[in-house]
């Protein structure tokens, strides 16, 4: 039986059993009626060495192509400081489980305290809970906190500018939980201020979600919205791309409720879409109807400053059905990923990484209309480093060519239109080679 | 452990003009976002740290040392199967060919990631006997979710709307009622017998055709088998009911018994629990959601196919119960979960359930002169003591546990389930040594002697921890939660 995970010997075994008065391991399962057990192995591989296993993912590997980088729509390519990647392997953080026992959890408890600083510093609201699934999901839980905190109302409103992937997981969610979800109208890849102000006054309406940026990368102005939500009880959630909090302006200064989105583009690699990190910041005043753990400060009876879950009688271990939410496990190392990510590089590296992005994506802009075979989808909007063209070229040609050349050309976004985005990770050469496929 | 505690926060750490990061040159600066309208960009820059590269190094290294974690020493937390994680597993889920895959690049482009994701799907339905798996759920909680959606999917699926309610034992986690109140169900609970399993005749009244189905966690949160499971579910689904089973205790039940045999319909497994993925002090976790044959269909978007040619595509259906993540959950976690199935392949697989339970009941049959043993007999993975056996001292459960601390374990699971006033829940997994289990044995009747002879010493426990019992009261009462508000 010596196996490298199984530390019993037979003899381990034998005593053991004889301990509980058994003489066999079946014993173990003599309470299981035998029809229902299972009498044959499982139709699975037999075991792998360790060679044999980094051999069989490298074959996977393989059958995968890595490629530069034009795409974002929620998913963005930065750089991780090797740092990152040395802390989050360090076993203590990463074999740990829920802080529960405090006084030896104190690791895993500041994290998550600088976590919640961090993130409501970067959003600009006043409290952030220790972490969500990802942006999307964080979303749809903005959208609960909003309907319960607006006790009978139950009507959501739900940008058309908002990246289609949080849209598809808001509608699902809203269905399963009885809540109505209605779109405003984009317009001119904004959304419409018009459709807003008129669909804002039905007296259901429990909150409103728009996007920072939004699908299309505009940063749109969202001047006076929130005082029009709170003027009709609605409250306002934006839903944000983290990294570019460094330099936009917050939901905390546009005068939102909720702040949700992923801390994916602060530096975790794309591995495929997951994990990333949600957040979900607001006021203090909706602390309480916030959902997730929550990191408080206090002191220990020697009067030592520590740290410890608190507020937790919002959550389901406590309040069962009638928590503010079912979430139990959250992204917690993906928050110390982000948190090492932002301390290392501060608010200046933040601002630096954006305008980055910003030289680059304008520079392919420019580069693709003065083409002439590009334009962009809505020229008078500003962006930041994602924006979508328009062509009447063959935008799935076009793309495959680039694939060939391990060129991941941005997302289609309908018949004639491309998404594209640059981050801090692409060279002028890189964009110069992009523009030459897509033009000559 | 280091029983030094390094309390400073990164922010007290900062100097202005400190940095810890290089980029690139900006090759490209006649383009400057200074450009974007004022209005439009933030007034206060965020008060982030500013410090260099050492000081965040040993910063979060110090830290550390304030945290147990499995690789520092036994974990005996119940329900939470804290396995020892295989090193090799994170090399993997750090594979540079899946980590930097765009999640929509070209379909061609992302062949390998597809079969490691089908891979895994087809390994968990045939370990769990059911027909086929979503990967998408990011956690257990995520994944009773959707579970519960894909039963209201089945039922709307018939037209048939009155069934709102979800029957869930009282022995339950706490995240199945919240699970099913978020899916916009009712909870009715149903009453356990005196040894923990479900009150069959308590449930058969509950029985009618507004029923959407029964969640239970089998073996239950006491460890025990329910036994009647058969008859249970074909009550259920007389009554037009599905049964979702709650993954969190499968271990124990690896090689020996599959919850689609058992009659269940829908059920989640926690990879991080029973496929040994780091728990990484709460996440990330993931989810998976299995449906027997019939049910396919409702599972959420997108979904992982393999046509004829051996070619994996992603396809979104009308038929599902739509999207409850971003795109395909949590892919690293996906990694190392295939990664160890794969590692200890069909033969030691089936050796993980018996040596786990192997291991609960010789910890639980040497400790039971000592501690308070409600129910008797065989448990599975887990068992649950009532508190010490002596309580006249008034020693509680959360002394005993703090006392734990002292002697280098992480505390057992305590005051869960909620049957019991003084609930200590112990699950030692299939990775621990006899020597190991000897040594909790040894210091838990220790603690058991300390509690008779020297109880306010164990009440005053830990002693010998970073830090000291905390004031979770005052926390709550005025909640201080970013250094902002502490430095006021």
């Amino acid at each position: 039986m010596s196996y490298k995970f199984f530390p019993h010997t037979e003899g381990d075994v034998r005593a053991m059993l004889e301990r509980c008065g058994l003489r066999s391991l079946d014993d173990l399962y003599g309470d299981i009626p035998s029809e229902l057990q299972l009498h044959r192995d499982y139709a699975l591989p037999e075991a792998m060495s360790e060679v044999e296993v980094r051999r069989f993912f490298d074959t996977l590997g393989s059958l995968n192509r890595t490629m530069t980088c034009f795409a974002g729509a929620g998913t963005y390519d930065h750089y991780t400081p090797s740092v990152v990647h040395d802390i989050l392997r360090r076993s203590e953080f990463l074999t740990s489980y829920t802080p529960y026992q405090a006084e030896i959890s104190q690791g895993t408890l500041q994290y998550i305290f600088e976590y919640q600083s961090m993130m409501a510093e970067l959003t600009g609201m006043e409290v952030s809970n220790a972490s969500m699934y990802d942006g999307a999901t964080a979303t749809a839980e903005a959208m609960m906190m909003a309907v319960a905190a607006g006790k009978k109302r139950n009507r959501v409103l739900v940008s058309a500018a908002l990246n289609p992937m949080l849209v598809r997981v808001i509608d699902t969610y809203a269905k399963f939980h009885g809540v109505t979800v209605e779109m405003i109208e984009q317009e001119d890849g904004v959304t419409s201020r018009a459709d807003f102000e008129k669909k804002v006054t039905q007296p259901d309406v429990a909150g409103v979600i728009v996007g920072i940026p939004n699908f299309f990368g505009i940063v749109e102005d969202y001047t006076g919205w929130a005082d029009i939500c709170h003027e009709n009880k609605a409250l306002l959630i934006m839903t944000c791309v983290a990294s570019t909090l460094g330099v936009l302006k917050t939901p905390g200064e546009w005068g939102a409720d909720i702040a949700v989105g992923d801390g994916q583009s602060l530096g975790i690699p794309m591995s495929f879409g997951g994990p990333g990190v949600g957040f979900l910041c607001t006021s203090k005043k909706l602390i309480r109807k916030m959902p997730g753990r929550i990191v408080g400060a206090t002191h220990d009876m020697d009067g030592k400053r520590t740290f410890v879950l608190t507020l937790q009688a919002r959550e389901q271990h406590i309040r069962r059905e009638k928590a503010t939410s079912n979430i139990c496990s959250n992204q917690s190392l993906m928050a110390l990923f982000v948190t090492v990510y932002m301390a290392l590089m501060g608010k200046k590296g933040l601002r630096e990484v954006n305008e980055m992005g910003y030289s680059g994506a304008h520079y392919l802009a420019d580069r693709l209309v003065k083409s002439g075979k590009f334009t962009l989808a809505y020229p008078d909007k500003p962006f930041l480093n994602e924006f979508v063209v328009r062509t009447d070229l063959d935008i799935d040609a076009l793309q495959q060519e680039c694939a060939e050349e391990g060129i991941h050309a941005g997302i289609r976004v309908g018949a004639d239109s491309l998404l594209l985005c640059v981050t801090e990770m692409r060279t002028k050469d890189e964009i110069d080679n992009l523009v030459e496929l897509l033009t000559h | 452990m280091n029983n030094t505690y390094y309390g400073k926060l990164i922010f007290e750490l900062s100097q202005e003009g400190r940095c810890g990061y290089t980029l690139p040159k900006n090759e490209l600066k006649e383009f400057e976002l200074s450009a974007l309208p004022s209005q439009l960009l933030r007034v206060n820059e965020p008060e982030l740290p500013q410090v260099d590269e050492l000081t965040v190094v040993r910063h979060y290294t110090n830290m550390s040392n304030n945290n147990f974690g499995v690789d520092t020493g036994f974990y005996p937390l119940g329900s939470c199967t804290m396995k020892y994680n295989p090193k090799i597993d994170e090399e993997i889920a750090a594979h540079r060919d899946f980590a930097v895959l765009h999640p929509w690049q070209p379909i061609d482009t992302v062949q390998g990631a597809l079969a490691v994701y089908h891979g895994l799907q087809e390994s968990l339905s045939e370990i769990a006997g059911m027909s086929e798996f979503t990967l998408n759920p990011f956690a257990g909680a995520h994944g009773e979710l959707t579970g519960l959606m894909v039963m209201r999917s089945y039922h709307m699926s018939r037209g048939d709307d009155k069934r709102v309610k979800v029957i869930v034992p009282d022995s339950a986690h706490g995240t199945n009622p919240a699970s099913a109140a978020v899916c916009g169900l009712e909870v009715v609970q149903v009453k356990s017998l005196p040894d923990g399993t479900v009150d069959v005749e308590d449930l058969r009244p509950l029985l009618d055709d507004t029923v959407a189905g029964m969640m239970m966690t089998n073996p239950n949160t006491l460890g025990i088998f329910e036994q009647r499971i058969a008859e249970i579910a074909a009550l259920v689904h007389d009554c037009g009911g599905l049964m979702y089973y709650d993954g969190a205790n499968l271990n124990p039940l690896l090689g020996r018994c599959r919850p689609g045999d058992l009659g269940f319909d829908i059920m989640h497994i926690n990879l991080h629990k029973t496929f040994s993925t780091p728990h990484g002090g709460g996440g990330p976790g993931s989810g998976p959601v299995g449906v027997r044959q019939g049910l396919e269909q409702f599972l959420p978007n997108p979904r992982v196919t393999k046509n004829d040619e051996g070619f994996y595509d992603i396809n979104f259906t009308d038929e599902s119960l739509g999207s409850i993540s971003g795109f395909l959950g949590n892919f690293g976690v996906i990694l190392r979960a295939y990664a160890y199935i794969l590692t200890l392949g069909c033969e030691n697989l089936k050796m993980v359930g018996p040596l786990a339970t192997l291991n609960a009941n010789y910890v639980k049959e040497s400790l039971k002169d000592c501690y308070e043993l409600p129910i008797e007999g065989v448990c599975k993975h887990e068992f649950v003591f009532d508190g010490l056996k002596d309580k006249s001292s008034g020693v509680t459960t959360l002394d005993v546990a703090k006392r734990l601390l002292d002697y280098g374990f992480h505390a057992p699971t305590i005051y869960f389930p909620l049957l019991f006033h003084q609930a200590l829940m112990i699950e030692p997994t299939e990775n621990e040594s006899r020597e190991t289990l000897d040594g909790f044995i040894e210091v838990m009747r220790t603690i058991a002697c300390e509690a008779h002879d020297n109880p306010d010493m164990v009440k005053g426990a830990p002693h010998h921890t970073p830090v000291r019992r905390l004031d979770d009261t005052q926390a709550a009462l005025h909640p201080i939660v970013t250094f902002k508000e502490l430095a006021q």
